[in-house]
């Protein structure tokens, strides 16, 4: 196939993907798990926005946070910027000694954590973001088994991330003025027709697709 | 810019490191060796009163905060950009650190070796994208200084820069500059602690700084200090953190004693003192 054909095929198989709304579902219900697993405050996922080099909050577990979905922070500077291009997790704790992040994440969120644990969401050879879990509970010792449990959750992350890219992506091309928008246009009406007009829809569309495989 | 080039603590011995494809019989006396580990090599011999004192250190990483409590001056601090032709370009860096981790690296070292010199090449820092080229770029004019040592906590995953990497690292083992790179605890392929030609290092949970363990199964070699570690951060700060980035200065700052006290080992030689003195090889204690 070409790469037209690709979007194409991309675009419409975007029909039977969830929704991009469903992904964030998903994204949310990692960082819940990952609060609770961790018995943290909280647990946040940015989402790496390529075009313009940021880091994004795609997921809080905070009911009271929601409203921060969508801040954006540079994704050159700070503990997520350096975990997101070293690739590498890192667990600080005594954030407060901090006086940078903590001037720079309370004029954000109002809130500054202890500690915080950061890990890269890999998929294949590509970086699209960074899990964080804030605060667990004090006087609990870190342990490499417990940055094992994170590497599996950033894991689940990254999968959900790039399938939510994909969906963003089949949805942007199912939007536009090209070839698969021409298609998802008609899918749509199909979708709307009933009874015998349905039934002639389908027989023209299968009877176009008889016609185009001949070529 | 004006940037000092550095050379290995042994420059004179560099003379003696000409490549050689072959070896006629009339030649055998032109490459005659002086072995320079004993019969048993134990941490009394391999760094027993070492300061680091001669040794330069590069850490590759987000800057350093010189003047740090836990740091100390440094020698020397550049910024690695690439330029529109793909070239890296050094320019002095007068910023310090952005992050705080590659301070936090530095005073890992400098705990370890107090008299070891500290340069800093920042390749982090100026935006994710790109930044693999950026750091193949310090990490290509790091070795062209002739460090001795290069302290690498970080990795990239991307498979095209992996070729290019894996050439520098060859190059810097050659020309005997000690690459040591922080492995990845996550299943996931990065660069370029997977090469055999640097030292690899990952984390172990025992709170001694000496104590290191030789891995009998590798892409990973050594397992040093890297869970709940108290270092160095910015402002003068210090806060505790885990991760094998911390693990890795440990076994920079012991390289960089060994070497202090033995200049003329190759990083093939030192990888094997490394080996012998390993808390669970018994050479070490």
């Amino acid at each position: 196939m070409s790469s037209s054909d690709d979007r194409l095929y991309a675009a419409v198989a975007a029909g039977v993907l969830a929704s991009e709304e469903q992904f964030g579902s998903l994204l949310r219900s990692i960082v819940e798990v990952a609060r609770a697993i961790f018995r943290a405050r909280g647990s946040s996922i940015f989402l790496h926005d390529e075009e313009k080099d940021e880091l994004v909050l795609a997921a809080v577990a905070d009911e009271r946070e929601q409203s921060l979905l969508g801040m954006r922070i540079p994704s050159s500077t700070g503990i997520a910027g350096w975990v997101l291009s070293a690739r590498t997790p890192l667990v600080i704790d005594d954030l407060q000694n901090d006086p940078r992040f903590a001037r720079g994440v309370a004029e954000k969120t109002g809130y500054i954590p202890k500690g915080l644990m950061a890990v890269p969401l890999l998929h294949d050879e590509r970086a699209l973001g960074v899990l964080q879990v804030l605060d667990r509970p004090e006087n609990s010792r870190f342990s490499l088994h417990e940055m094992d449990l994170l590497g599996l959750f950033a894991n689940q992350a990254a999968i959900a991330l790039d399938l939510l890219g994909s969906a963003r992506r089949a949805r942007a091309a199912l939007e536009g003025s090209g070839d698969a928008a021409t298609v998802a246009r008609v899918a749509a009406a199909l979708d709307r027709l009933e009874g015998t007009r349905r039934d002639a829809g389908l027989a023209l569309l299968r009877a176009l697709e008889g016609v185009l495989r001949e070529q | 810019m004006a940037v000092e080039v550095v050379g290995h603590a042994d420059e004179e011995h560099d003379e003696e490191l000409r490549p050689a494809w072959s070896l006629t019989r009339d030649a055998y006396d032109s490459i005659a060796l002086d072995n320079p580990l004993p019969d048993r090599v134990d941490r009394a011999w391999a760094l027993g009163g070492a300061t680091g004192k001669g040794v330069k250190v590069c850490i590759l990483d987000s800057g350093i905060e010189s003047g740090h409590p836990s740091v100390g001056e440094i020698a020397g601090a550049v910024v690695m950009s690439v330029d529109e032709d793909g070239n890296g370009v050094a320019a002095e860096d007068a910023e310090g650190d952005l992050c705080g981790h590659g301070t936090a690296c530095a005073g890992v070292i400098r705990s370890f070796a107090p008299d070891a010199e500290l340069y800093s090449v920042r390749v982090l820092g100026a935006g994710f994208t790109g930044s693999g080229k950026v750091l193949l770029a310090g990490l290509k004019w790091a070795v062209e200084q002739g460090y001795d040592v290069i302290n690498m906590s970080l990795s990239t995953t991307k498979r095209q820069l992996a070729e290019v990497l894996h050439e520098l690292a060859d190059t810097a083992y050659f020309k005997r500059t000690v690459l040591v790179a922080a492995a990845h605890n996550m299943p996931v392929e990065s660069f370029p602690w997977r090469f055999s030609s640097v030292i690899s290092v990952g984390s172990h949970e025992e709170d001694d700084p000496l104590t290191f363990f030789a891995n009998p199964d590798p892409p990973v070699e050594f397992f040093a200090r890297g869970v709940n570690v108290d270092i160095a951060w910015l402002g003068g700060s210090t806060i505790r953190a885990t991760g094998n980035s911390f693990a890795t200065p440990c076994i920079t700052g012991i390289s960089a004693l060994v070497l202090s006290k033995h200049p003329r080992l190759t990083p093939f030689q030192l990888k094997s003192v490394l080996y012998l003195i390993a808390s669970n090889v018994g050479g070490g204690a």
